[in-house]
């Protein structure tokens, strides 16, 4: 009996890093959508949302992080938070964030 | 009290005490929103940006995935989307609504409608698929004093649970501020298209009156044959001192129109005066001069958009040094547009033909014009007068008004700018205002 055999490749893994800074809070912070969607439409398989400089998001940046994490999924890419405060992972997991979304910090 | 006991007891006050924190926190996050919405539908934003962030404040106050705002157009019925997040390109922009579906929305208010349970109303029929294609949960029409004035759309929460309560109490607190902005904004569009309809009709009421007013202008100079189009050129050459002044556009306008009805009152004078070939005697003299009365007696009922029409007409023959009729006003008693048109009036007579002498000559009317000043006419009208003229000579003004109304071998007369120049030179700055000269 044949069998194919498997692929053992790994997939090629193109990550890319957006800096989310204090831009995330305001309309303005939709540029960072936009650059996203930029990334996944050049191959992107992996976003990372740095928020090493985003001491709080508020209700518009939690909007804006959901339609990143939207776009990425109907890309099949994959979203990764970074650098979050403890007051901010509190909130992603309070209102199921953190659900679609792995956080990681550095220390 | 048992061990396991005693382990349960302080496990459910930590779960209670970590659900109070959680809820607190939840509160503060929702309020914090709340109160950003109430400050961004009070300020002075654009009102797209106003709804998009207003979207993106309710999705994100409660962690929903998508959704979208609309506002009902009750003209067309149909909900026409203003900003929409994730909902996907195939998400119609428009959504009809029945009389059916407007009715019970009324019914219902401000109140979110489960989309899996409205099948019964014959939107969710007609849009069913797409709502569970763009997996929406919640649509809540915005009624805001007992009108209809759009809609939200809310997807599935990012927790994967359903709404709670406490969750259709903030959208609908935050559906009443965006359909509060969407109501002002309904309310500001109606005032602005009454406001362009009412300038439209009072530019058509202008136009109107302008063309009424160039038609009795036609209809005074069809009396004289020999001065055929005199009102109409009188007004332009108001108009063109008016401007000169430096008059604002209304102002301007007003000097035309009392030109042009200047000599309204010879309506009423007999043609065979108006129209002799040779220099009238006494009596027809004090039959012509009763014209500027007449014309005021015929002006002065009607309603002008500018109040010294009327007296335009009864005092443009009036001069500075009181020898004028039908008052003998002198100076500053002579209603200053009185003064504009009796140069504009002057200098027409002056410079067309008449069935008793040819018209005269460009430097002898420019002569005159400044030797009267200040006896006949106010120096400062004279000035602006040939300035204006000074101008097209220069070819400083593209529109060449002057040599339309006179002719070109008329305005390209030898030694004409020189002395105008010269005339300038001497007329101003140290001419007063309103100065008289001895005979």
């Amino acid at each position: 009996m044949e069998m194919e055999a498997a692929s053992l490749e790994p997939a090629v893994v193109k990550t890319a890093i957006v800096y989310a800074d204090d831009y995330l809070n305001k309309l303005t912070g939709e540029k960072i959508e936009r650059e996203c969607k930029q990334r996944l439409e050049e191959g992107c398989t992996e976003l990372v949302v740095d928020l090493s400089k985003t001491e709080i998001v508020n209700s518009i940046g939690v909007s804006i992080l959901l339609g990143v994490i939207d776009t990425a999924s109907n890309a099949g890419a994959k979203v990764v938070f970074s650098e979050v405060n403890e007051g901010t992972i509190e909130l992603f997991d309070m209102l199921g964030v953190s659900r679609h979304a792995a956080i990681v910090n550095r220390a | 009290m048992p061990h396991d006991t005693a382990l349960n007891i302080e496990d459910f006050q930590i779960g209670n005490l970590r659900e109070t924190a959680e809820s607190r926190s939840k509160l503060v996050h929702t309020f914090g929103a709340l109160a950003e919405l109430g400050h961004e539908v009070a300020s002075r934003s654009n009102f797209q940006e106003t709804i998009r962030t207003s979207l993106h404040l309710i999705l994100g106050s409660l962690g929903i995935m998508r959704g979208g705002v609309s506002r009902y157009s009750r003209f067309e019925h149909e909900l026409n989307m203003l900003a929409v997040r994730g909902l996907g390109d195939g998400f119609p922009l428009s959504l009809e609504l029945c009389y059916e579906d407007e009715r019970q929305f009324l019914t219902g208010g401000l109140s979110p409608i489960e989309v899996s349970q409205a099948a019964v109303l014959p939107f969710f029929q007609v849009y069913g698929r797409t709502f569970e294609n763009t997996r929406l949960e919640l649509f809540v029409p915005l009624v805001i004093r007992d009108e209809t004035v759009g809609a939200i759309f809310l997807g599935e929460k990012a927790t994967g649970q359903p709404y709670s309560g406490y969750d259709k109490e903030i959208i609908c607190a935050m559906g009443r501020h965006i359909g509060s902005a969407i109501a002002q904004r309904n309310m500001l569009s109606e005032i602005e298209r009454r406001s362009d309809e009412n300038r439209k009709l009072y530019d058509d009421l202008r136009m109107t009156y302008a063309d009424t007013v160039k038609a009795f202008a036609a209809a005074i100079d069809f009396k004289d044959k020999y001065t055929e189009g005199h009102s109409v050129r009188v007004g332009r050459y108001s108009e063109i001192i008016a401007a000169e002044l430096g008059w604002g556009a209304d102002e301007v306008e007003g000097a035309a129109v009392a030109g042009y009805l200047h000599d309204v009152g010879k309506l009423t004078v007999e043609r065979k005066i108006i129209n002799a070939p040779y220099r009238i005697n006494a009596k027809e003299s004090a039959e012509l001069n009763k014209h500027p009365a007449v014309g005021y007696e015929i002006l002065a009922p009607i309603h002008h958009p500018y109040a010294d029409v009327p007296l335009a007409a009864k005092y443009h023959h009036e001069r500075l040094d009181g020898r004028g009729y039908p008052d003998g006003l002198s100076d500053r008693q002579i209603p200053y547009i009185a003064k504009v048109v009796n140069l504009a009036d002057s200098f027409d007579a002056m410079t067309t033909d008449r069935p008793y002498r040819r018209r005269r000559p460009a430097n002898e009317v420019f002569d005159d014009l400044q030797r009267n000043a200040g006896k006949q006419f106010a120096p400062e009208l004279v000035t602006a007068f040939f300035r204006g003229i000074l101008k097209e000579l220069n070819g400083e003004v593209k529109d060449k008004k002057f040599r339309k109304l006179l002719g070109r071998e008329y305005m390209e007369s030898e030694g004409l700018a020189a002395l105008l120049k010269e005339s300038l030179n001497t007329l101003t700055p140290t001419t007063p205002l309103t100065m008289i000269r001895s005979v």
